[in-house]
């Protein structure tokens, strides 16, 4: 359980000394409590105090990085639900190498997967991790596989080997590269030594939460920290709830052997199979999913649902202020103006298509906000509009001087049409979903 | 090691609502579909009840629509502007629970319709089907409650899902609803207190509560799922926790919604990084259904069959760890 702030003062010298920067230790200790400070900013405290504070203080769900440089981070997060405050680090997406696999597919899959990536609201996206199976006879597939991803890629890796001597010759390959091994069987002594020895991060597999719970706290016992869970399911159903009940117990309970981030290899019998499956660990609280099989449109929808869910629902999407063509517009196509917040701009843009003409949509910038806000903090207003269409020179683009605006905010018509002299502002609907009926009744060009 | 399974249990819990009418109930309908009863949050079997499943509803159109609808010509064909026809196929092939009739035809710049056409048609698809059935239409309001009045009028005792209601024109709709024995979807624009406020409304003029099914506006993947997500969570959880006004069984719209938007119908020449198209109708929908039935949506209006087939089995398999308990 965290500590209160009153908990926190009374294992503090309580000397009001202001050394820490906080004038009173009750002040610092209320500090602590609410995660704005740090027990080493107090020069004074004592080692009993540094021991309950340092249990105290550890995140719920600890962080864990895994690749070298460009290191996937998981795990941290504070809530159940994202409307709460926010799900700070995305669902990793990691794409299933199997020895087996011949190696021209194992390259070519490594190369198609590794220069995969789509550009989506201004955020890049793509895959994170590959994850290496060894199920063929021959050893040296394993570090060969290794290998090739390590030379064809920068993205992190999960190994999973059945044998412990050619693991440990693939680890040895990666020291530099912090993998995370996946444990089918129960932590051995030997897993732990492993996992000292070169500080990677190790996945238990358990198939029930006693025995999940078993082998956490053995690992924590061992020392060990950079710990990856893996509890196996048996239908979708229960998988819902052991994620549930283990993100529970680890920021309500403080249930320390269930604080750490969950992986889940998806399988299913067709892709769709796989999507329903892998929407639901991106939904809830699946921090690394593995891929049996991909093809870009899965992959694509995956990146979309992992940026929505992952979005903080406190700053709202932007897309970049300019001029869009929607359809193939020429000089003479009407303009449509509206704000930059990302659902207003995909709303707006998809109504003009299906209205079925062409047209220039100037998304103005607005920091963000959507029309009526904007224009209620003095952000889409007509000068401001007036000032954006000046500055992209969007009078030399088009021939045409008709700009409609969205009907929410008709009363900026006048002072924008002051504004832009030579053009006539329309009022436009208020809903985006009129704008097709808009457009049949209005003459625009 | 000692572990004890963190649960919560809630004062409140979902209103039960049952849609269409077997012959002993004034209908004509083989079954009916119940939703809703909840204790808990959605497929949460280790602490709560869940007495029924999610249901799946397939659309059928007053008229076909005029593009974007190539990936289900392929499942549909000749009967995409047969209504009865194709509502026949949706049942007896792809496994429909339920029909909805889209009245978007009626609608004056896409088609204009008559009421007494919409009528016909729903009586044709009440012939030709036994499921429940539910009547969609759209946001011209003059138009679409003059014919939701017919359309009510002639359905009389079917007890369908008169879908939808607005702020703005609820009473129209929720007065034929209450003359003609049917049940309400109350749709607000994807905010908890909007939504509240129209059920307040409704419950006000003495609307029955178990025939009430909240609809919160789907957006779909990419386009603001997530607000629908965590608004329909925060609904969700506040009529678990009692709030009766926010404790109405949820539907959403993935089908209609997803076929709007460019993902499912732009070739893959011109966005070559966006994947096959034959895919990408399915996918869309399947993520947009399958994200929205974890925030507790229990009544899903889809289209495309293959999103239709892969979101029953799922649902099926969700339902496999309650069997066992």
């Amino acid at each position: 359980m965290a500590l209160s702030g009153l908990d926190i003062f009374k294992l503090l010298p309580k000397t009001n000394c202001g050394d820490c920067g906080v004038p009173t230790c009750m002040a610092f200790a209320m500090k602590l409590a609410q995660k704005k400070a740090e027990l080493s900013e107090c020069p004074h405290a004592s080692e009993e105090a540094k021991e309950m504070l340092g249990a105290a203080s550890e995140p719920p769900i600890r962080l864990v990085k895994i690749g070298g440089a460009n290191a996937l981070e998981v795990g941290n997060e504070t809530v159940l639900f994202r409307h709460e405050k926010t799900f700070f680090h995305q669902t990793g997406i990691a794409v299933e190498l199997r020895t087996s696999e011949g190696e021209k597919e194992r390259l070519s899959k490594i190369n198609e997967v590794d220069g995969y990536a789509v550009e989506r609201v201004g955020e890049e996206l793509k895959t994170d991790l590959f994850f290496i199976v060894h199920d063929s006879e021959d050893k040296n597939d394993f570090l060969k596989t290794i290998q090739l991803v390590k030379k064809n890629s920068s993205k992190g890796i999960i190994l999973e080997c059945p044998d412990e001597n050619i693991l440990r010759e693939g680890v040895e390959y990666l020291k530099d590269d912090r993998p995370a091994v996946l444990l089918k069987n129960e932590l051995s002594d030997n897993d732990v030594e492993l996992a000292k020895a070169f500080d990677i991060n190790l996945i238990l597999t358990a198939q029930s939460l006693e025995e999940l719970a078993d082998q956490a706290e053995k690992a924590r016992n061992s020392g060990l920290s950079n710990l990856i869970l893996n509890l196996e399911f048996q239908n979708p159903g229960q998988q819902l709830q052991f994620n549930t009940i283990l993100r529970r117990s680890a920021l309500k309970k403080n249930f320390k052997p269930f604080g750490y981030p969950l992986i889940s290899c998806i399988r299913g019998n067709s892709k769709l199979d796989l999507l329903a499956k892998a929407t639901l660990q991106i939904c809830k609280y699946g921090s690394i999913i593995v891929l049996p099989e991909y093809d870009r449109a899965l992959l694509y929808t995956l990146f979309t649902l992992r940026q929505n869910i992952y979005t903080d629902p406190q700053k709202p999407i932007q897309v970049d202020p300019k001029v869009y063509p929607i359809g193939e517009p020429g000089p003479d196509s009407p303009v449509f103006v509206t704000t930059n917040f990302s659902l207003t701009y995909f709303i707006v843009s998809g109504e003009i298509e299906n209205s079925g003409i062409s047209a220039h949509l100037v998304v103005a910038d607005a920091e963000g906000q959507s029309v009526l806000t904007a224009w209620a903090a003095g952000k889409f207003v007509g000068e401001t509009v007036a000032k954006f269409i000046k500055d992209i020179k969007l009078e030399q683009q088009v021939k045409t001087r008709k700009i409609v605006i969205p009907g929410f905010v008709a009363q900026i018509s006048g002072d924008l049409e002051e504004s832009l002299p030579g053009w006539e502002v329309i009022v436009g609907p208020q809903e985006a979903s009129d704008i097709p009926s808009f457009v049949k009744n209005v003459k625009l060009t | 090691m000692t572990f004890e399974i963190p649960k919560e249990t809630n004062p409140g819990k979902v209103v039960e609502v049952t849609i269409g009418a077997t012959p002993e109930k004034g209908g004509t309908r083989s079954h009916t579909v119940t939703i809703g009863d909840s204790t808990a949050l959605p497929f949460h079997f280790f602490e709560g009840k869940h007495p029924h499943r999610p249901v799946v509803a397939m659309e059928v159109f007053d008229k076909a629509p005029a593009k974007h609808f190539d990936s289900l010509l392929e499942y549909f064909g000749d009967v995409i502007d047969k209504p009865a026809e194709m509502a026949k196929k949706c049942v007896d092939e792809y496994g429909a629970e339920l029909i909805s009739v889209r009245l978007e035809g009626t609608h004056p710049e896409k088609g204009n319709l008559s009421a007494e056409k919409a009528a016909e048609i729903v009586q044709a698809v009440l012939e030709s089907v036994k499921v429940p059935l539910i009547i969609s239409g759209h946001s011209h309001f003059e138009k679409i409650n003059e014919v939701m009045k017919k359309v009510c009028e002639v359905t009389a005792g079917e007890n369908c899902l008169i879908n939808y209601a607005e702020t703005d024109n609820y009473k129209t709709i929720a007065a034929a609803c209450l003359a003609y024995g049917h049940t309400i979807a109350a749709q607000t624009p994807i905010d908890v207190n909007l939504a509240k406020q129209l059920n307040i409304l409704l419950t006000d003029m003495n609307f029955p509560p178990e025939k009430i099914v909240m609809d919160p506006l789907t957006s779909t993947l990419g386009y603001g799922l997530e607000y629908t997500y965590s608004i329909m969570e925060r609904i969700r959880n506040d009529g678990l926790a009692g709030d009766k006004m926010l404790a109405f069984p949820m539907l959403i719209n993935p089908g209609y919604e997803s076929f709007r938007i460019k993902e499912t119908w732009a070739p893959e020449k011109d966005y070559p990084e966006w994947g096959s198209l034959e895919s990408r109708a399915a996918y869309w929908e399947t993520a947009t259904a399958m994200s929205l039935l974890l925030t507790g949506a229990e009544l899903l209006i889809m289209y495309h069959p293959q999103a239709v087939e892969v979101i029953k089995k799922t649902i099926t398999e969700m339902y496999a760890s309650k069997e066992k308990e």
